[in-house]
């Protein structure tokens, strides 16, 4: 126990209550005081309550005119001394607050403006030694800690003689343990301690709790790629096998045709595609059989197709792109399967690439999230169930399937779910069943039906954590330190505003 | 997929009923098509009618106006029948010059008579042209039309491909007349660039013009740029004579077709057209054009009923596809066949399953039998194993408290390349043929320029930054039917006031350690199993000169060691490219060598 804990004891002891540790500890420094009076409380010795006090100092001006009186006094000794003096002189004789004393002096009436710009003692100042210099008395009064009211107060900050100052001080009582004995409180329990068994007669000082800790230095996995984790968990989870998706650079016959998109379809617009220039062409497939039922199916139409009836072209199919979606992945899978068929449950979740104007939702680089299911007569129903199982287990209930479009699969449903923060009904992924005519041409038995759905991995990303630009989510634009931040993703978890 | 504005009042009053907002939106919903958008309260504040956006499915060209829409939601209703279109006697003919087919080959025609346009249909007449040259006619190029106050010109038309300068008119809307290459230079200039500039690149380098004109050689347009002022239509005309011309006859015989069975609602005798016969002896395209006969297909109700998971009766059937304005009849001879007719306005019905998803569109997707027959059971899941292998490094690095980034794969040339101080040597890089920004011009064959990027725009980050990659890169492969792969890489930066590279060489060896990799000392000079060691390299000029290595690795005992690597102290020329004011270590290496 330091010297002045003991002396605040003392104090305490002999006083019962200390109403000010100001006046009681005037040369302490208020910082000092505070510590001592919380090691004191953390042993029970006392409790404190803090009371603070407005006090006002004088600025180096103030002090100067408490010494030697106000600047209109000292104008009014000097025009006593001489008599008279020129208005043009007082700056001269009494420096830059020279003007202020007169300002003051003619406000007080101690002096007055003769014709030819002189200054004389008035009247009402026939005896200089009778006036009372206020400003030194005020400012006397504020030295001395005596009351003096707001509007005077506010004049002299104005006319910066004082500067307020606020007094920490404390009320300080006696403590549920209150004794001038003090134990000695131990902060950490050392390795030591431990060996020589010495914690046993330690007394340990009370941790505060009220804190948060240093912060852990570590390394972080990227927030995408966390959720990215979490949909591969739930496809595990439901016996999906992950396609070899590593395959950025596609021929027009996988993205498109084989999909049944049509050679003048809008998706292979250069506005919407990326070609590539180097390389330029690709090979024909390899399966030729299948490549010459793809040029039928979109030729003149086959297996009950009746076709989109245009001159199908190679040269367009050998068009490199760098792929639009992870369904030409699909598509290679399938025809695959179709060596051996037999019920298959397939995903990936990769990048795809759309040559579109970057703005807050889009970029021309994000992820595809797909998952393809192949069994014997499977039903439109199926497929609904199977939705509704997949994203429950991303804590999504209660969808609805929306009649949509796409060229390689009929029926195609578009999935909803009710979002209640955005009091709406939000589409959440599409899927369908794939096309026969694009099976079929494969060489897939007719009864193999195949169920395809795909969602962006950005855009649940996005709502679910509020995400506003993909841009803070996905390239080099990310900062680091919401990486480092970013919590645990987890799907199913309910998050509370 | 496009979206139609439609008058709310007049589509509401078509349909027989004001729905409420929610029930509108329940009505798309089923349906299959989206209510976008309704400007009531924006209509309301500027004193205009409203109007509802509506999103359509791309290959539903008949739902493209509100007479389509109006049309299939009441049959979908049950209010409305689907109309029979009929043809009436032709009286004109286009005869098609083969010399069309230096440009565009195929024309369609047809005439609608004693047509009465109101403000409103006019402007759906109008506006449902321009929906299909920016849709299914693809910007005009595959099929262009044109149409004409028929009273003002005389049959039979002629569809000719003449040289521009003998083409001489004065364009819609303008007062004065041009020539063929005029016109181009007028359209093409910068006031018209967005508007009908659009169009000239289809014919523009062409000897010839396509151009229709009639029995006096009054020309009515020319395709697919502009219409003649002299045939234009008004709200007034009674006679409307409609040109197609296309290089896909497909789409040509589609067009027509919704253009005549949406406005033909509108003529006297509704919905009955007069065709036009097409004189193309050449190309064997003579015939009678629009053709009304209804397609028939069959298909078997044991697949719709099987793809549904339902046991509907033939009749149920029919119900649900009539109220697609499909047609079904049982056969008579074969007990699973249903024939189902489908009407001109549906060509998008190709197969048994379009017809297939019709029925559950008309059953409502909401409505179907949930399945039980998916189990979970019989399937065994397994990662793919490079995913597996990338899992490994993610796990590690981040162990090791580095940071994973996400950069994108796309980068300029100069960030592949100068800026690492690089020569393209032609040999590996993927490069984009139409990029809209510089920033995409190549595939990356390296992780290290999105790494820098990030470093780049983390820079206000407290030191050290450490950030590491775990991503594709890509290179050529002429030997590939796709012409290039990828190849999985790990990728790790330290960015400080020194350079780190012992604490780069660390992290490498740790991962090292992960994958069961002991260091071997001296270059593995006396030792033969799997290990690694890092040689100098002063080839990599991405590096400090003296301060770059190979990373040497031997997969088992007796295998040759191969580079599957580098690392070093980045050159401060490649710090300065990406405004980078630190100092840093960086190593990369292929972890395919690790599956």
């Amino acid at each position: 126990m330091s010297e002045f804990q003991l002396n605040i004891l003392k104090h305490l002891g002999d006083l019962g209550e200390i109403k000010s540790t100001l006046q009681v500890f005037p040369d302490v420094d208020s910082q000092d005081v505070l510590s001592a009076l919380n090691s004191l409380k953390a042993h029970g010795k006392l409790l404190y309550t803090k009371n603070d006090k407005m006090l006002y100092e004088l600025t180096s001006e103030g002090q100067e005119i408490l010494n030697n009186g106000s600047h209109e006094m000292k104008l009014v000794q000097l025009i006593t001394d001489l008599g008279k003096l020129q208005i043009k002189d007082v700056n001269a004789k009494l420096g830059p607050n020279g003007k202020v004393g007169q300002a003051r002096a003619f406000k007080n009436g101690w002096i007055v403006k003769t014709k030819e710009n002189e200054l004389e003692l008035s009247e009402k100042c026939k005896d200089p030694s009778q006036l009372q210099d206020e400003t030194k008395l005020l400012l006397q009064k504020i030295v001395n800690n005596e009351t003096v009211d707001d509007k005077t107060i506010n004049d002299l900050k104005k006319r910066k003689l004082v500067l307020p100052k606020k007094l920490t001080d404390f009320i300080v009582t006696k403590g549920e343990d209150f004794s001038l004995e003090l134990t000695k409180f131990e902060t950490d329990v050392t390795s030591d301690m431990i060996v020589t068994g010495s914690y046993k007669d330690l007394k340990f000082k009370p941790y505060n709790f009220n804190s948060q800790g240093l912060q852990a230095t570590s390394g972080a996995l990227h927030p995408l790629n966390k959720v990215r984790e979490e949909f591969r968990q739930i496809f595990f989870s439901m016996g999906f096998t992950e396609m070899p998706s590593n395959q950025y650079v596609e021929t027009g016959f996988w993205n498109f045709d084989a999909l049944y998109v049509p050679q003048q379809h809008p998706a292979r617009d250069l506005q919407d595609t990326f070609y590539i220039k180097d390389p330029l062409t690709s090979d024909l497939p390899e399966d030729k059989v299948y490549m010459n039922n793809i040029k039928a199916v979109h030729e003149n139409g086959k297996f009950e197709s009746i076709g989109y009836r245009y001159n199908w072209k190679e040269e367009e199919c050998q068009k490199l792109v760098l792929r639009t979606h992870t369904t030409a992945i699909s598509a290679a899978m399938l025809h695959k399967l179709a060596k051996n068929p037999k019920p298959t449950r397939l995903f990936s979740i990769d990048r795809v690439f759309r040559n579109e104007a970057v703005d807050a939702t889009h970029l021309a680089e994000f992820h595809q999230v797909e998952g393809v299911l192949a069994d014997y007569n499977i039903t439109l129903g199926d497929l609904i169930k199977f939705m509704e199982e997949f994203f429950e287990k991303m804590g999504v209930t209660g969808l609805r399937f929306k009649p949509t479009y796409n060229p390689y699969t009929e029926p195609s449903m578009e999935i909803y779910s009710w979002h209640e923060g955005l009091g709406k009904w939000v589409e959440i992924g599409n899927s369908g069943i794939f096309r026969p005519e694009m099976l079929e041409s494969m060489g897939l038995p007719k009864d193999l039906r195949v169920l395809g759905w795909g969602l962006s991995l950005e855009r649940p990303t996005m709502i679910k954590y509020k995400v506003q630009n993909i841009r803070e989510l996905l390239g080099h634009k990310v900062s680091l330190d919401f990486i480092e931040s970013n919590p645990a993703a987890r799907l199913d978890e309910d998050l509370y505003e | 997929m496009p979206t139609v504005s439609v008058n709310k009042q007049q589509l509401f009053d078509l349909l027989g009923k004001n729905y409420t907002n929610d029930e509108f939106d329940e009505l798309c919903f089923e349906f299959g098509i989206e209510l976008d958008e309704d400007t009531t309260e924006e209509a309301l504040k500027n004193n205009e009618e409203p109007e509802l956006k509506i999103e359509i499915g791309a290959n539903r060209y008949d739902l493209l106006c509100i007479e389509g829409i109006s049309q299939s939601l009441n049959e979908y209703l049950g209010r409305a029948e689907t109309p029979k279109y009929k043809l009436s006697k032709p009286t004109t003919q286009l005869i098609v010059d083969q010399s069309t087919e230096q440009i565009r080959p195929y024309a369609a025609s047809a005439v609608l008579k004693n047509i009465k346009f109101t403000e409103k249909s006019y402007a759906s007449f109008i506006s449902l042209q321009d929906k299909l040259h920016s849709n299914l006619c693809r910007n005009r190029t595959l099929v262009a039309m044109g149409t004409h106050d028929l009273d003002t010109i005389e049959g039979p038309f002629h569809y000719r491909a003449l040289p521009p300068k003998d083409i001489k008119f004065v364009p819609l809307n303008q007062s004065k007349e041009f020539n063929g290459e005029e016109l181009i230079q007028f359209y093409n200039s910068p006031e018209q660039k967005s508007n009908l500039g659009r169009f000239t690149h289809i014919i523009e380098n062409s000897p010839v013009f396509p151009v229709i004109m009639d029995k006096n050689d009054v020309i009515c347009s020319l395709p697919p740029l502009i219409n003649s002022e002299h045939t234009k239509i008004k709200l007034e005309t009674r006679n409307v004579l409609i040109d197609v011309t296309a290089t896909d006859k497909t789409k040509a015989e589609i067009v027509i077709n919704i253009l005549v069975s949406m406005f033909s609602r509108y003529c006297d005798e509704e919905f009955v057209v007069e065709p036009v016969e097409i004189v193309s002896e050449h190309n064997g395209q003579t015939r009678m054009c629009p053709n009304f006969t209804e397609r028939k297909m069959d298909v078997s109700m044991k697949y719709i009923n099987s793809c549904l998971g339902l046991e509907l009766s033939p009749e149920e059937i029919a119900g649900c596809l009539k109220k697609m304005s499909l047609h079904g009849v049982a056969s008579t001879e074969n007990k699973d066949v249903m024939h189902v007719n489908i009407p001109i306005t549906r060509p998008d019905v190709l197969h048994p399953c379009d017809i297939m998803e019709d029925a559950a569109v008309g059953y409502g997707y909401n409505n179907l039998p949930k399945g039980e027959k998916l189990s979970n059971a019989n399937f065994i899941s397994s990662p793919l194993p490079i995913n597996k292998v990338s899992d490994i490094f993610r796990t590690a690095s981040a162990q090791a408290s580095w940071l994973e980034v996400l950069p994108l794969t796309l980068c300029s040339h100069d960030e592949n390349f100068k800026f690492l101080r690089l020569e393209d040597d032609g040999k590996k890089v993927v490069k984009l043929a139409n990029p809209k920004t510089l920033e995409y011009q190549v595939v990356r064959t390296s992780l290290l320029p999105g790494i820098l990027k990030t470093v780049k725009e983390n820079r206000k980050h407290s030191l050290p930054i450490k950030v590491f990659e775990t991503g594709d890169v890509v290179f050529k492969c002429e030997a590939m039917e796709r012409k290039a792969y990828n190849e999985r890489h790990w990728g790790a930066i330290y960015v400080g006031k020194n350079s780190g590279f012992e604490i780069i060489q660390g992290l490498l060896g740790k991962i090292m350690q992960t994958f069961r990799t002991q260091w071997l000392i001296d270059y593995g000079a006396n030792n033969v199993g799997r290990g690694y060691w890092i040689e100098q390299d002063d080839t990599i000029r991405t590096y400090f000169e003296g301060r770059g290595a190979k990373i040497m690795f031997r997969a088992k005992e007796g295998e040759q060691p191969q580079q599957i690597g580098h690392l070093g102290v980045l050159h401060p020329e490649v710090l300065n490219n990406f405004d980078i004011p630190y100092a840093a270590s960086y190593v990369e290496l292929n972890s395919e060598v690790f599956l």
